[in-house]
C-alpha cells in the first residue's frame, strides 16, 4: 500500500459510502425481522475505510486470489455489516443482501467461510478471529505472501481468554502485518462493558502483551485510514487500533438503548432511522 | 401448523422465558443456589435472578471457560451453581472445563444449554446446539434433563436443584406445547413418562419432539396405529424399563429427536433395545449436516423433524415388524 489520499472530495464521497452500508444494515435486518443492526452500525466507518479506503488489497472476481489482504469478521454478529461491504465492493450480487437469513440463502445469520465470496471465516461463537488471524499471517510466511491481515474485535469479544492467548502468541511470533481493530463501542449484550466487566485499563493491557497500540475516534474515515496506514509499516509487532466508537451509530434511539442489541427495528422504527441515516 | 396442534395442545411461554421462571422460583427456595451468567441473561431468561437477588448472580461475560471453572470453584464451596449459556457456547467453548472440573470431580454444578437444536432459528448454525446431548453423553457422571413443556421445565430445574451431582438441562429458544398438568407434573430423574398408551409401535421422544410425537400419534391412529409415546426427558440415566418394556410390547421403535442422530438419544436408546430386546427401529434426527438460518417452522420443515416424518417413520417400522413376524 503506498500513502493515502485524503482529500475532501474522496471523504465525501466515503461518508456517502458509510451512510448506504448503515441504510444497507437496515434494511436487510427488518427484512429479516431479526440480527444486528446496532453491533453492526458502529463499525461502519471502519469496514469503509478498509473496503473503500483503498487499504486493503482485493480483487472482488478473484475472491481467494492468493495475496489478498484478509479481513477477519471476528465479532460474527456484525454480519450484516460485511455482507453489506462485500457486495458493494463486488464480490457478489447486491439483490442477496435481501435474503439475510431466509431459508434455502447462502446469507446467513453469521458468517460462514466460503459461503459467500469474500468470507474469510466462520465465526459468531466470540473469541475466535484473531487466531485465524494468526494462522493466516504464519501461513502466509510459509507461502511466501506478505499480505495484510485485519481483525475486527468486540469490546465484549475481549473478554474470551482465547484472544489475549492470540495476542500473547502474535507478539511472540512477530505478526507485524497482522492488526486488531477494535470496536470499543463501551457495550456488551447485557448491559455496559465497564458495569459487566473489567476491560481496562485496554491500552496498558495490549501493551503489556507486545502490541502496538492507537486509538483513535471509530467515526472519523480519515483518522482511521491515517493510523491503518501507519500500522502496516511497523516491522516490530503487531498492532491494535483501538476504535472508540458508539454502539448504533447513526440512529439516534438505539445510540441510547443498549437493549437493541441483537434486535431488528421494526418497520415504523426502521422509517425513522432511514430518515436520520439519510441526512448524513 | 402449531407443534402439538393436531394432537389438541396449546403452546406454552417460550422455554427461556419458562427456566428463567423456574429459575427464580428455585433461588427463592433455596439461598445456597447461585446464577452465573455468560452474558446473555436477557436471552436465557436468568436475568431475572439479576434483578431479584442481586447478590447471588455473576456475569462472568463472554467467557465459558472461565463461566465453568468459576462455577465449579462455587459447588466445591457448597454452593448449587447454575451455570448458563447457550448450549452451543458454553459447552463447545468449555468442555474441557466440564469433563474435568465438573464431571470428573463429580461436583454439584447445574448446567444450561439454552437455544438447544435448530429451533434457534435465524442465528443460525454458528449459535445452535445440535451437538449437546452427545457431548454431555461423553461425560459419564452427568445427568442429562431435556424437559418437553413448561410444567416439566419447572419440575426439572426443582429436581435438578435437589439432585446432588452434576447435571446438564437442555431448554430451547420456542415454545413448546402444554403436555403436563401444572401441579403434580410426574417428573422423576431417570423415570420415563409414557405420554400415550398404544401397542402397534412406540414413539420415544425428548424436548420439542415430544409434542410433535403426540401429533404423529393422532395421525398414526387416524390410519389404525396405535403408538405409544414416551417422554425420554432423562438421557442419562437412562430408563431401561420403559425402553424394553416398549421393545417388548410393542414390537417396533421410533426415536425422534431436535439432535445429530449421532450420538443423540435415538443411538443411545438402540443400544438398550438391541442388548435386552432387539426389535425394529427408526430414527427421526438430523443427520449429519449442519441446518441454516432460518424461521424454526421451517426449519424442523426441511430438516425432517415433522410429526409428517415421525408418522412416515412409523409406518416403515410397523411393516417392518409385521415383516418380521411373518
Ligand atoms: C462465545 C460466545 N458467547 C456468547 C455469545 C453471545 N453474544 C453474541 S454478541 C454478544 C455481545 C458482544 O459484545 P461486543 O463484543 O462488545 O460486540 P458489540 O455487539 O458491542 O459490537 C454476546 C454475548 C457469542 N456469540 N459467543
Ligand atoms: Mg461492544
Amino acid at each position: 500500500m503506498s500513502g493515502i489520499d485524503l482529500n475532501e472530495d474522496k471523504l465525501k464521497a466515503l461518508k456517502g459510502i458509510a451512510r448506504d452500508l448503515r441504510l444497507d444494515i437496515l434494511d436487510m435486518t427488518t427484512k429479516a425481522g431479526s440480527g444486528h443492526p446496532s453491533s453492526s452500525f458502529s463499525a461502519v466507518e471502519i469496514l469503509t475505510a478498509l473496503f473503500f479506503g483503498g487499504i486493503l488489497r482485493y480483487r472482488p472476481d478473484e475472491p481467494w486470489w492468493p495475496e489478498r489482504d484478509r479481513f477477519i469478521m471476528s465479532k460474527g454478529h456484525a454480519a450484516p455489516l460485511l455482507y453489506a461491504a462485500l457486495a458493494r465492493a463486488g464480490y457478489f450480487d447486491r439483490q442477496l443482501l435481501w435474503q439475510l437469513r431466509q431459508i434455502g440463502s447462502p446469507v446467513q445469520g453469521h458468517p460462514i467461510q466460503g459461503m459467500l465470496p469474500g468470507v474469510e471465516a466462520t465465526t459468531g461463537s466470540l473469541g475466535q478471529g484473531l487466531s485465524l488471524g494468526l494462522g493466516h499471517i504464519l501461513g502466509g510466511r510459509i507461502n511466501q505472501l506478505d499480505y495484510q491481515v485485519y481483525v475486527l474485535l468486540g469490546d465484549g469479544e475481549c473478554e474470551a481468554g482465547q484472544i489475549w492467548e492470540a495476542a500473547m502468541a502474535a507478539a511472540h511470533f512477530n505478526a507485524h502485518r497482522l492488526t486488531a481493530i477494535l470496536d470499543y463501542n463501551k457495550y456488551q449484550e447485557t448491559g455496559p462493558i465497564s458495569r459487566e466487566m473489567a476491560l481496562e485499563p485496554l491500552v496498558a493491557k495490549w501493551e503489556s502483551f507486545g502490541w502496538g497500540v492507537s486509538e483513535v475516534d471509530g467515526h472519523d474515515i480519515g483518522e482511521i485510514m491515517t493510523v491503518l496506514h501507519e500500522v502496516s509499516n511497523v516491522e516490530t509487532k503487531p498492532s491494535i487500533i483501538i476504535t472508540h466508537t458508539v454502539k448504533g451509530k447513526g440512529v439516534s434511539f438505539v445510540e441510547q438503548d443498549f437493549t437493541f442489541h441483537g434486535r431488528a427495528l421494526k418497520p415504523e422504527q426502521a422509517e425513522k432511522a432511514r430518515e436520520e441515516i439519510s441526512w448524513q | 401448523m402449531a407443534v402439538g396442534a393436531k394432537a389438541g395442545l396449546h403452546l406454552g411461554a417460550p422455554m427461556r422465558d419458562v427456566f428463567g421462571d423456574a429459575l427464580l422460583a428455585v433461588c427463592k427456595e433455596n439461598p445456597r443456589v447461585v446464577v452465573l451468567d455468560g452474558d446473555l441473561g436477557n436471552s436465557t431468561k436468568t436475568e431475572l435472578v439479576r434483578q431479584n437477588f442481586p447478590e447471588r448472580f455473576f456475569n462472568i461475560g463472554i467467557a465459558e471457560s472461565n463461566l465453568v471453572g468459576v462455577g465449579a470453584g462455587m459447588a466445591a464451596c457448597d454452593l448449587i451453581p447454575w451455570i448458563t449459556s447457550f448450549s452451543s457456547f458454553l459447552l463447545c467453548n468449555a468442555y474441557d472445563q466440564i469433563r474435568l472440573a465438573v464431571a470428573m470431580s463429580n461436583l454439584n454444578a447445574k448446567i444450561l444449554g439454552s437455544h438447544g437444536g435448530i429451533t434457534l432459528g435465524k442465528d443460525g448454525p454458528t449459535q445452535m446446539g445440535i451437538e449437546d446431548l452427545a457431548l454431555m453423553g461423553g461425560l459419564p457422571t452427568m445427568t442429562i434433563l431435556v424437559p418437553s413443556d413448561s410444567a416439566s421445565m419447572h419440575a426439572a430445574v426443582k429436581a435438578a436443584t435437589d439432585h446432588v451431582g452434576p447435571v446438564f438441562l437442555r431448554s430451547s429458544r420456542v415454545p413448546m406445547p402444554d403436555i403436563y398438568p401444572a401441579e403434580d407434573t410426574p417428573f422423576e430423574i431417570g423415570k420415563a413418562n409414557i405420554v400415550r398408551q398404544g401397542d402397534d409401535l412406540t414413539i420415544i421422544a425428548c424436548g420439542l419432539m415430544v409434542g410433535t410425537a403426540l401429533d404423529a400419534a393422532i395421525a398414526l391412529a387416524e390410519e389404525g396405529l396405535q403408538a405409544r409415546v414416551i417422554d425420554l426427558h432423562t438421557l442419562r440415566p437412562l430408563d431401561n424399563e420403559a425402553i424394553s418394556a416398549a421393545a417388548r410390547q410393542t414390537g417396533a421403535i421410533v426415536t425422534a429427536e431436535e439432535h445429530l442422530l449421532q450420538g443423540g438419544m435415538g443411538s443411545n436408546v438402540a443400544r438398550l433395545v438391541a442388548e435386552n430386546y432387539p426389535v425394529p427401529m427408526r430414527f427421526v434426527g438430523l443427520g449429519d449436516v449442519y441446518a441454516e438460518s432460518a424461521d424454526p417452522d421451517d426449519l424442523l420443515e426441511k430438516y425432517r423433524l415433522t410429526a409428517k416424518d415421525i408418522v412416515q417413520a412409523a409406518r416403515e417400522v410397523h411393516q417392518a415388524k409385521i415383516g418380521s413376524n411373518l
